[in-house]
């Protein structure tokens, strides 16, 4: 077990080296040069700033610089902002990011449970129909859609009872995370109460179902304590990969809802070929995303001893 | 020990009757199967009929509806779908400069009013020179009344009157001026004007455009009507419908030829994996793995950023390479688990034994028998290429303008929701249809290929 996280570790580590290198070549083949503004420079002027960010030195030496800064955690500064740090940028703007992330999360497991629950307890009568009918929308519609139409359904909403229920955008308060978390979660919320309807299905016609019933055990019980535990199982593996749908998901989510959240940032960043700041949130995004992945199999292993994470 | 009786008769070679085997009915083959089952699953045939009509809409679309995508048609700029298309012939603009008091003023308190007919050329307003000297003027798509916001603040005027052309389209419009003291505050008393603006056009501008021929004889106040959109025009007065029609033909082919191609990729990274087996099996998938672990999005952002695109390029292709580069793990493993399992069936053995060579029992066994897999797995990358596509799109890391695309129209149209939702619902609502069918048709797919992976209806 242990010996298993340790090579899912190393692989993990290799794949940010390798992320870290992809990034810094692949900025490096973008045409175009960070020092080349609107602002006229002389070639005095611009020998001091080439040498001010090491840009004078040959591409190996950067390279070996860059990670040498990367594995202390330093990302330099932003090229755009010259005022502010990529760290400074990912330590304002990432738990901004991660609130919502999280409470998406949240939102999206206790409803896929909830919903999953229903529907295979209903199966085939209304409530199965109408959630599931919701199911196949939540997948089918775009995130930034389902974005756009409930922040005019706010704007409706507050027009209609004249004063300002809940925020159409910013940053603050609870109020201000609601509805782009329960819409950034939406799309997985959707995803896993399908695997849990069919997940508490086939949990169903169990064996160890059977004998709960035939001991006399009430129907709660054995809903809550056999059916329930058991059938949560498979939605807990696709959480991992769900952090990372809903990290990126969050790019669209914190535009439309004008959230100063790092996924904004990043999409900016882009637009305006910041390097040290793409290269930056990359390489964290990516770091974060893939110790994600190996911490809910971590979490899984020790949930279900009967995983057998390592064969 | 009792002897057998024998006789000669007994060791004659039967004769064959012709009715040996009886088959009763035609053999079925696994896909005339999967057809036949796949024809009982209605959601699956309605999404079968979905994609068809698509398809149909954007490849036979522009021909039957041969409209420009690029072209502007600058009389309509973001008109909705079934609009008025009414025209009226006026006189040329000519500037306004009413040297006194201007017409007669209506009497609310500022004696605000409408001093001459409104038009797309210009509306022009004056209230009463009496009162504070100086007044705000604001304009509003939607009444004050009800949305509680002026709109947009247009001027600050010593003078009583105005003459406002901007961006001016047909519809209601409301105005209201704010009299300000002498510091620039505003005080109370504020008053409201809606003011309906009809769509004109000069006799010179209508022959410019093609509404009327060059020696037709016109007066003016005569009605014509403008070009017809049946979706309306985009922010740019370009046709919606020419535009999806076009759009879907992007978003569409990435949607479709992406999967087709890693699939690809991966069916035959995955087979030689699976077949080859041992060291070189354990090394290929380590290799995948590691393509797994890398954040899809980011490294798609990062492609296109490094790719770059041209003047004059689309930027389809990069998206394509970069999905290709990125999505192949999947499908491989899935293959490679399949080959492996095959590899042990009986009738492989069986081929085998009989001399079949490696390239005959991988081609004539093993990937017919994974085909199933296969399909189904397509079909389930379709939906989420489109959501790829789309998104890169909507942040605009997808394709070029003036190249549509359902995503780049989204994000164009989403800057607009408030005063021109169709902008964002025709193209929201194509992706959303098109994800949808492609889903239930991989859920049809998958319960008539594959008894496997059926799941638990």
């Amino acid at each position: 077990m242990l010996s298993y996280f340790g090579k899912r570790l190393l692989l993990g580590l290799v794949t940010i080296w390798f992320i870290a290198s992809a990034t810094f070549f692949g900025m490096h083949a973008v045409p175009g040069d960070p020092l080349a503004g609107d602002k006229a420079m002389t070639p005095q002027i611009r020998a001091n700033l080439e040498a001010k960010y090491g840009l004078d030195q040959p591409l190996g030496t950067q390279y070996l610089i860059y990670l040498g800064n990367i594995a202390r955690g330093d990302f330099g500064i932003s090229y755009t902002q010259e005022n502010r740090r990529v760290n400074d940028i990912i330590r304002e703007h990432f738990p901004i990011s991660a609130t919502l992330g999280i409470l998406a999360i949240v939102f999206a497991g206790l409803g896929g449970v909830l919903w999953g629950a229903l529907t295979a307890l209903y199966r085939n009568r209304w409530p199965d129909v109408v959630i599931m009918l919701a199911v196949i929308l939540g997948i089918s519609v775009p995130s930034f859609v389902v974005a756009a139409i409930s922040q005019w359904s706010l704007v409706g909403l507050n027009l209609a009872a004249g004063t300002t229920i809940l925020p159409i955008g910013g940053w603050g308060s609870v109020w201000h995370m609601l509805v782009p978390a329960l819409v950034l979660g939406l799309s997985t919320m959707a995803y896993l109460t399908r695997l849990m309807r069919s997940s508490m299905l086939e949990v169903v016609g169990t064996d160890y179902i059977r004998t709960a019933k035939a001991k006399g055990l009430p129907p709660t019980q054995i809903f809550s304590r056999h059916q329930l535990r058991n059938a949560i199982l498979p939605v807990i593996t696709v959480l991992g990969p769900a952090i990372a749908g809903i990290t990126t998901g969050g790019f669209v989510v914190e535009i439309v809802f004008a959230i100063p959240g790092l996924g904004r940032y990043f999409v900016q960043a882009i637009q305006q070929l910041d390097y040290t700041v793409i290269m930056g949130t990359t390489v964290f995004y990516g770091a974060f995303l893939v110790f994600m992945v190996i911490l809910v199999d971590l979490f899984y292993g020790l949930i279900d001893p009967r995983v057998r994470v390592d064969q | 020990m009792s002897s057998a009786k024998l006789s000669p008769a007994d060791f004659q070679p039967l004769v064959s009757n012709g009715i040996v085997q009886q088959i009763s009915r035609p053999s079925l083959s696994y896909w005339a199967d999967a057809w036949l089952r796949l024809r009982k699953n209605p959601r699956a045939m309605a999404s079968l009929g979905l994609i068809a009509f698509l398809l149909a809409f954007v490849s036979l679309g522009p021909a039957l509806w041969r409209i420009d995508p690029s072209a502007q048609d600058l009389d309509q700029i973001g008109i909705a779908p079934g609009a008025d298309r009414t025209v009226t012939l006026a006189a040329p603009f000519e500037p306004w400069n009413p040297q006194q008091q201007p017409a007669t003023l209506s009497d609310n308190s500022l004696g605000f009013t409408l001093a001459l007919p409104a038009s797309t050329q210009a509306v022009r307003l004056a209230w009463a020179a009496t009162g504070a000297t100086r007044h705000r003027l604001y304009r509003n798509v939607f009444d004050p009344e009800t949305t509680g916001s002026l709109g947009l603040p247009l001027v600050e005027r010593d003078q009583p009157w105005f003459e406002d052309r901007l961006d001016l389209q047909s519809g209601t419009y409301y105005y209201t001026l704010v009299p300000l003291t002498a510091d620039g505050v505003e005080t109370s008393g504020a008053v409201t004007l809606a003011v309906d603006v009809i769509r004109v056009i000069s006799i010179a501008q209508a022959r410019e455009r093609g509404l009327i021929t060059a020696d037709e004889n016109v007066q003016l106040g005569q009605r014509l009507k403008l070009a017809w959109h049946p979706l309306g025009t985009d922010y740019l007065g370009r046709d919606m419908l020419a535009r999806l029609m076009y759009g879907g033909q992007v978003s569409l082919f990435i949607g479709i030829f992406a999967p087709l191609a890693f699939v690809l990729l991966g069916v035959i990274y995955g087979s030689v994996s699976g077949f080859l087996g041992g060291a070189a099996d354990q090394a290929m998938m380590r290799f995948a793995d590691f393509v797994v672990a890398l954040p899809f999005l980011l490294f798609m952002i990062l492609f296109k950023v490094i790719f770059g695109i041209g003047p004059g390029e689309s930027g389809i292709w990069p998206m394509l390479v970069a999905m290709i580069i990125l999505l192949w793990p999947a499908p491989a493993r899935l293959v490679r688990g399949q080959i492996l399992q095959i590899r042990e069936e009986g009738y492989v053995s069986a081929s085998r034994l009989l001399g079949g060579t490696t390239a005959y029992v991988v081609g004539r066994h093993m990937l017919p028998n994974t085909m199933g897999v296969i399909l189904v797995t397509i079909t389930f990358q379709v939906p989420s290429a489109i959501f790829t596509e789309a998104f890169l799109s909507f942040i605009g890391m997808g394709v070029a303008p003036p190249t549509p695309s359902w995503g780049a129209m989204c994000n164009e149209g989403i800057k607009s929701m408030l005063t021109r939702p169709h902008e964002l619902m025709f193209p929201a609502l194509l992706i959303s249809i098109t994800v949808l069918a492609f889903n239930l048709l991989g859920d049809g797919l998958r319960d008539a290929l594959d008894a496997r992976m059926r799941g638990v209806e």
